[in-house]
């Protein structure tokens, strides 16, 4: 929504009143708030749009905002929070959050009704006063594409009265007729002061009333605030608000036809709750009511809505105004939280619950609780869609665009036809090879199905590699159409499908249609992009319009979506239309399964019983079905999980040429997934080796005994080229040949994976015989972090993986909500792993804005354990030995050594105090058990606080300032992308001059935020600013003397990004090219060397001696400006360069500083 | 003595027959301005590649698209503009603000990939206001079953295609690699063509050894490599339709002599002013008018093709003989030293 409304603004589009709103982003939504507060108090009419987390940022600026009596609205797209885990989907738990804040609450439950209800809370809080938070529900109806009858201008105008807003422009703040706001009270007149706001909460739901049949008499539809659907002498009524309500009222209408006596209550107006209102919106004729809330609020009598609807109905019996003949039966219970599914099913146990003599309360619906045992079952069977609605599923890859041609064929059969339409896609939370499914209905009757389709006329498989891990067919309702995306013809397809999908095919009787649309792309100039080819297939075979009608609307979409990108990407769209219906084939069903596979396990047989039995149902898309006991209490996961869920998503593999490798070790440092790996091992190791496996002598000084092996993880590989670009050797008799090179995956995957089953089982180098400052030497260590979703290529993820290869088996992590905390702890796997010690990084995600704090509190922790044992120690180092003792509290744990040296020692310690526990302990018993739970406090941990631009640069700024300002040692890793990217790509004040992101269209004015030069100027943090594709070296020494220096560090990683918009495999090329124009210079700022007099800045690149467009314009964030406004890019262009120039100017100067001690020497000479 | 310096090139009465070769010079509207000044007396504008424009729709479309739609907190990378300045627009643009800018014909010149793209913007070309169009035809026949005939067709082609489009004048600039470079001339004539602007240079790919790479290489002409344009303008003065422009190896005032006497119209220069900057046309200028002076010649037109193979004495000098009779004398010279 906010993006929307920046980029309207940016193109100067004018809003009711003719003028161009100003739009700004600000670091959080604590800071939105606030602005929004300031802008409201001088007068402007000001909204702001939120969701989850954000909305509990702005709590203290709305309870300020209502007390103030200010009218504004803000939509919020109503999202879960963040408790035992994170959740971008949708439920109330953040609205609910709110409740008490005094603003007024109108639920939206459809996307037609958000523009309207939009339109009412308007109109509403001009005239109450009364702030509203217009909420709907996040995903189910903010991401549906549906078809709606869009609002005028004069209907806006007509809603919102021109005297309303002069009223509040009236009560602004104005020097010119100056009053005070915001002034602190005392127990003498707070509480009274705080009441005088009554008044306007009383007179609110009738206003809001007035407005919605203001808006039915200029707009046609009639709104209530509680609108109750259903049999007029209902007897059972469920009560809801959001999207849900939709699905009820389907539910609803189906069990009236039926002859049930039950009805649904929508409530619009949640905040101020009208008593009245409710009661009289319901039929005089109810026995119980069911209150569905889709929030949780542990150890509460029930949920917020629920107490409400009790609380409405006790009052009214206590005042003798009950409109029903006896108190009705109430009932609560909760539904649809993260988004999980609610469908008609679930509405008809809920009405059938609440007819029962005893029925359940604060029930769960949709999961199965067998726990507690309160959830309620539900027949899946039970079904209310409309014969005549067209239902489909298409299972896509995020890449090849099959969700934005489902959105087009949305809006033609939308906009086209006189059909309704709806659009709602799932995307999983992979970054890379992510699949989408999209649900599309269609059909002559309006579509209240807010839930996803399970009984499909028509499914269509994009990827035939799903078809070996995703039962597919299963939602196929009998005499459905299958269609998929074959690599053979419709001769040999049979065989290649698994057994349950043939099963499936015959006995539901599937017209089954082929077509290779890669080809057809591929002939058509398309590339990898087969949106268009199986968007014309689904036209032609499904039936839902015409033909010949049917292509001259696709090809009308695809001028409108693709016209403004130039006339070639139209035309070869179109070819790719036109060549589509040639290769479209109907396959000959045979009567019988031939297949002699099935589909794969989702986990191989011989993983842990947790990652079987409960990650292997998430990964093959059952966790669902999953019941609660599955799960840990607490939102604790084991780690090491990722190297379970075998993706196979690549295309090509690199293959090592190990003739002519030099063992650099550089393809293993910037491999983002962990993939390849390199051993050296003695050669006795290789007995029973596969016939494939490589190994060739190590080409080390001081191991020439050693065999050396590279091996890739074929079916963890995302195929992303890097490795092969980072190769520095080429084959001399064919340069096109690096010692590394890409082959198709097929034919190597069994292979291969018998090859990397035997690496993995060789055994770990020792690494205390390698120099960990060198690269080569660190390709053998092993990485703690693999395997993740990040996306193929990832700029980030090799700088993570660095920091668990050196310091992982000693990490605590703090993440940062962003990119990394998806990749790194997003169900169902986790990257991080543990070494053959069971050692590894512990990791934990708190928030977006609070990682630096929680990072600290993770080192002050640490650091009180250590100071604890150390008592401890001390106390009991007679009776412990007072050698061992002194050796574990004078230990230098400077260097990995002295910190391996000092687990030996606390193995002993260890050992010592359960001697001495066995024997009785005279009384210090307590005391030694407290020893041994604080012992491994004593070996140095590390702890790092890792997270992205855009926590560190502007959400979590403040906290990242104190924390490097507390001089306590944490080392923090910002992962710098330039922009949000988890997110999609908003600006941050990381985000240099001239690159244009989301809310900085125009191209970003204001140059990038030099966060290094900030944190050098506490002085006492090491500060480093790296690329690894510029010199990895200069990466591996900053990580080195990050973790030495004894205070707070700081390393600013350059990652490239695919919001960077280029071909990720060029990643290490263009980090170059940023180091070489001066864009990025490399640097490292380090206390110690000030300690013993040097200048601790030190410059690590040379002089900028490119200029910066070689760098900047092969990025489309770049060029997409040049293109869009070539003026601007030209003048931005020109400032960014005089950034550049300027900053070296500086740079160059402060490293070229003689330090103290030479200072000092030149003043004694001096004198 | 006053000397006439006007010449005539596809209709257009140029002042002079120092050109401005197609060039990235005039990209910048206030380098064209700048050539006006120093006396260039036709611009012929950077070429528009078809290609060019296709590869940059399809990189924007490629990363606009490529990683949207695929994340539900992520549907997209990049805030979607009103509308990209991609296509043929900015060239149609900079050609229409060029001809405001200055009174010398202004050339567009066009390199296409396809027949529809050649003719769609060719007369986009002429609506803006070009005097003529420069066809920059560049063709690699790298396919092992391509003919030399086949390629030659195409050309004929598409200069008739082209021609049959727009109502301008429309030149052709090729490289020398032909076998029967006058024969292919004949055809260009017949096909249409109103100029032929002798010889395109073309980047050549040179190693780099380091990095074992193939790198792009492109290095300023000097006066050597005015020989090939002189001995096929030589050859063809007279002789065929199309007026005839030289470019490449124009780097002084004896070259532009050089250039006319052997046929030339108009000669075209970019290497020498890239070299030592626009204001060199003046000086050529007035090298060639004391030239002129010096050697008493009255007019370019005097001039023109008077060493051409019709008007030189000994025309089998410009053929095979010749050659032979440079190397017998160039043994001569080594074998006497």
């Amino acid at each position: 929504m906010g993006e929307w409304s920046d980029q309207w603004s940016s193109e100067g589009k004018p809003n009711i009143w003719g003028a161009v709103p100003t739009v700004i982003e600000m670091q959080s939504e604590g800071g939105a708030s606030g602005a929004v507060h300031g802008a409201l108090q001088a007068g402007a009419l000001t909204t702001t749009f939120t969701s989850a987390q954000g909305l509990l940022l702005m709590i203290p600026n709305m309870y300020k905002i209502a007390g103030e009596l200010t009218p504004t609205v803000f939509h919020v797209a109503a999202r879960s929070l963040a408790a035992h885990a994170l959740s971008i989907f949708g439920d109330h738990q953040d609205v609910m959050s709110v409740r008490a804040t005094g603003w007024a609450m109108l639920a939206s439950n459809s996307v037609q009704e958000v523009m309207d209800t939009a339109l009412i809370a308007q109109a509403a809080t001009l005239e109450s006063r009364i702030p509203f938070i217009h909420f709907f529900d996040g995903f189910r109806t903010s991401h549906e594409v549906a078809r709606l009858e869009q609002l005028t201008v004069d209907d806006m105008k007509a809603m919102l009265p021109q005297d309303l807003i002069r009223a509040h422009r009236a009560r602004s703040l104005s020097p010119d007729r100056p009053v005070i706001r915001g002034t602190a009270q005392n127990p003498d007149v707070y509480f009274q002061a705080r009441e005088t706001v009554n008044p306007f909460y009383t007179a609110t739901p009738e206003i809001v009333q007035k407005a919605m049949d203001r808006f039915a008499a200029i707009v046609g539809r009639q709104y209530k605030l509680f609108e109750y659907e259903g049999a007029p002498d209902a007897e059972r009524v469920v009560v809801l608000m959001g999207s849900g309500a939709e699905a009820a009222h389907e539910a609803v209408n189906a069990l009236v036809a039926a002859g049930e006596k039950v009805g649904v209550l929508k409530v619009r107006l949640y905040r101020p709750f009208s008593a009245e209102h409710f009661l009289s919106a319901l039929p005089a004729t109810v026995k119980s009511l069911a209150i569905l809330d889709r929030t949780k609020e542990p150890g509460g009598p029930g949920e917020p809505l629920y107490l409400d609807v009790i609380t409405a109905l006790s009052e009214a019996q206590s005042a003798g105004r009950l409109p029903f003949a006896a108190m009705p039966k109430v009932i609560g219970g909760r539904y649809g939280l993260s988004s999980k599914e609610f469908t008609p099913a679930m509405v008809k146990a809920v009405l059938d619950e609440a007819g029962k003599a005893s029925p359940k309360n604060h029930f769960m619906v949709g999961i199965e609780d067998d726990v507690t045992h309160n959830s309620l079952t539900y027949d899946n069977s039970f079904s209310t869609e409309h014969p005549k609605t067209v239902r489909c599923l298409f299972y896509g890859l995020g890449a090849d665009g099959t969700v934005g041609a489902n959105k087009n064929s949305v809006k033609i059969i939308g906009e086209e036809t006189d059909n309704f339409a709806q659009g709602y896609f799932v995307y999983d939370s992979k970054k890379s090879g992510s699949i989408t499914v999209s649900h599309l209905r269609f059909g002559p009757k309006p579509i209240q199905s807010t839930y996803l389709i399970s009984r499909a006329n028509f499914v269509a498989c994009h990827q035939f590699s799903f078809m070996e891990r995703i039962d597919m067919l299963k939602w196929a309702d009998p005499g459905a159409t299958f269609l998929l995306n074959s690599p053979v013809g419709p001769d040999q397809i049979w065989d290649l499908l698994p057994v349950t999908a043939q099963k499936e095919i015959i006995e539901k009787q599937l017209k089954f249609y082929i077509i290779d649309a890669y080809e057809v792309a591929k002939q058509t100039g398309m590339g990898s992009r087969i949106n268009t080819v199986m968007q014309t297939c689904f036209f032609a075979i499904s039936g839902v319009l015409p033909r010949e009608e049917a292509i001259e609307q696709i090809k009308k979409a695809i001028v409108k979506t693709y016209g403004r990108r130039g006339e070639s990407v139209v035309q070869k769209n179109f070819a790719a239309v036109d060549a589509t219906l040639a290769n479209l084939h109907q396959v000959q069903v045979p009567a019988a399964v031939t297949a002699t596979v099935d589909l794969r396990p989702p986990v191989p047989a011989q993983a842990p019983g947790f990652v079987k039995d409960v990650l292997g149902p998430i990964i093959f898309g059952e966790g669902d079905s999953l019941p609660i006991s599955a799960f840990p209490v607490d939102g604790t996961f084991p780690s090491g999980t990722a190297q379970w869920e075998k993706r196979n998503i690549a295309l090509e593999i690199p293959v090592w040429d190990e003739s002519f490798c030099i063992q650099c070790g550089k393809c293993v440092l910037v491999c983002p997934h962990a993939t390849i790996r390199a051993k050296m091992f003695e050669p006795k190791y290789l007995e029973g080796k596969p016939e494939t496996f490589k190994a060739v002598p190590a080409r080390w000084k001081d191991y020439k005994d050693q065999m050396y092996s590279l091996q890739v993880a074929p079916e963890d590989c995302t195929g992303c080229h890097l490795c092969v670009e980072a190769c520095p050797v080429k084959d001399k008799t064919q340069p096109k040949r690096r010692a590394i090179n890409m082959e198709n995956q097929a034919p190597l995957r069994e292979p291969e994976a018998a090859n990397w089953d035997f690496f993995l089982n060789l055994p770990e180098f020792d690494r205390n015989k390698l120099n960990q400052t060198q690269v080569k030497d660190l390709q053998i260590l092993q990485p703690l972090f693999e395997f993740s979703g990040a996306c193929s290529g990832c700029g980030e993820t090799p700088y993570v993986k660095l920091l668990t290869q050196m310091f992982g088996d000693r990490a605590l992590i703090a993440n940062a909500t962003g990119c990394s905390s998806i990749y790194g702890g997003n169900l169902p796997t986790t990257p991080y792993t543990f070494n053959s010690a069971g050692r590894g990084p512990a990791w934990s995600n708190s928030l977006f804005e609070d990682n630096a704090e929680f990072g600290l509190g993770l080192r002050l922790a640490v650091d009180q354990q250590e100071i604890y044992a150390k008592e401890l120690l001390g106390r009991f180092a007679v009776k412990i030995g007072e050698n061992l003792a002194k050796e574990i509290l004078e230990a230098d744990q400077k260097i990995e050594a002295g910190i391996f040296a000092q687990r030996e020692r606390v193995e002993a310690l260890k050992a010592r105090v359960n001697e001495l526990l066995g024997k009785g302990a005279n009384g210090s018993g307590n005391a030694l058990r407290d020893l041994l739970g604080v012992v491994y406090s004593l070996v140095k941990k590390s702890v790092w606080i890792v997270g992205g631009d855009c926590w560190a640069y502007d959400i979590g700024y403040g906290g990242l300032d104190h924390v490097l300002a507390s001089g306590k040692n944490v080392n923090v890793l910002v992962l710098d992308t330039e922009v949000y990217s988890n997110t999609g790509g908003q600006c941050s004040k990381a985000t240099p001059r001239g690159a244009v992101a989301k809310f900085a269209a125009g191209g970003k004015p204001a140059a990038k935020k030099d966060l290094a030069m900030m944190a050098v100027a506490y002085g006492n943090c090491y500060v480093a600013r790296v690329a690894m594709g510029s010199s990895d070296m200069q990466t591996v020494k900053a990580f080195l003397e990050a973790e030495k220096w004894d205070g707070p560090a700081i390393i600013i990683a350059y990652s490239h990004c695919i919001a960077h918009g280029y071909d990720m495999r060029y990643g290490l090329e263009q980090q170059k090219l940023a180091v070489q124009t001066g864009h990025w210079p490399m640097f490292r700022f380090n206390p110690a060397l000030a300690a013993e007099g040097k200048n601790p800045f030190v410059l690590d690149c040379k002089a900028p001696s490119l200029p910066l467009d070689k760098y900047i314009y092969n990025e489309t964030r770049y060029t997409m400006l040049v293109h869009s406004r070539p003026d601007d890019a030209r003048r931005l262009l020109a400032e960014a360069q005089a950034d550049v120039m300027n900053r070296w100017r500086i740079y160059e100067q402060m490293a070229a500083m003689p330090g103290a001690a030479a200072e000092t020497k030149s003043s004694e000479g001096g004198n | 003595m006053s000397i006439d310096l006007t010449t005539g090139y596809l209709g257009l009465k140029l002042r002079t027959p120092l050109a401005a070769s197609s060039s990235p010079y005039c990209k910048d509207i206030s380098n064209i301005l700048r050539l006006e000044d120093a006396g260039a007396s036709a611009i012929v504008l950077h070429s528009l590649f078809e290609e060019q424009i296709q590869v940059e729709s399809g990189e924007l479309d490629r990363f606009l698209t490529e990683s949207a739609e695929s994340h539900g907190e992520a549907l997209s990378y990049f805030p979607e503009m009103v509308s990209y300045n991609l296509g043929p627009d900015p060239y149609l643009n900079h050609l229409r603000k060029a001809k405001e800018s200055v009174d010398v014909p202004v050339i567009g010149s066009l390199n296409g990939v396809s027949t529809g793209g050649w003719i769609r913007y060719a007369q986009m070309m002429e609506q803006a206001g070009a005097d003529a169009i420069e066809l920059n035809i560049y063709y690699m026949p790298t396919d092992l079953e391509m003919t030399a005939q086949k390629v030659e067709e195409m050309y004929f082609d598409l200069v008739s295609h082209v021609k049959a489009s727009v109502r301008i004048p429309v030149s052709v600039k090729l490289g020398p690699f032909f076998t029967a470079f006058a024969h292919l001339a004949t055809r260009l004539d017949a096909a249409g063509a109103d100029g032929l602007v002798l010889f395109n240079r073309f980047y050549q790919p040179d190693f780099d050894l380091e990095a074992l790479e193939v790198v792009p290489n492109l290095v300023l002409s000097d006066s050597q490599e005015l020989r090939l344009r002189l001995h096929w303008t030589a050859l063809l003065y007279n002789r065929i339709r199309p007026d005839l422009a030289i470019t490449g190896g124009v780097h002084t005032a004896e070259d532009v002599v050089k250039g006319v006497m052997a046929g030339a119209r108009c000669t075209m220069l970019t290497s020498a002013l890239l070299r030592h900057g626009i204001a060199y046309l003046e000086k050529i200028e007035e090298d060639l008018a004391d030239w002129m002076e010096e050697h008493e010649y009255e007019s370019i037109k005097q001039m023109r093709g008077s060493m051409s193979s019709q008007s030189v004495a000994e025309p089998a000098a410009f053929e095979r003989a010749n050659y032979m009779k440079v190397l017998s004398s160039y043994t001569l010279k080594t074998t006497a030293r």
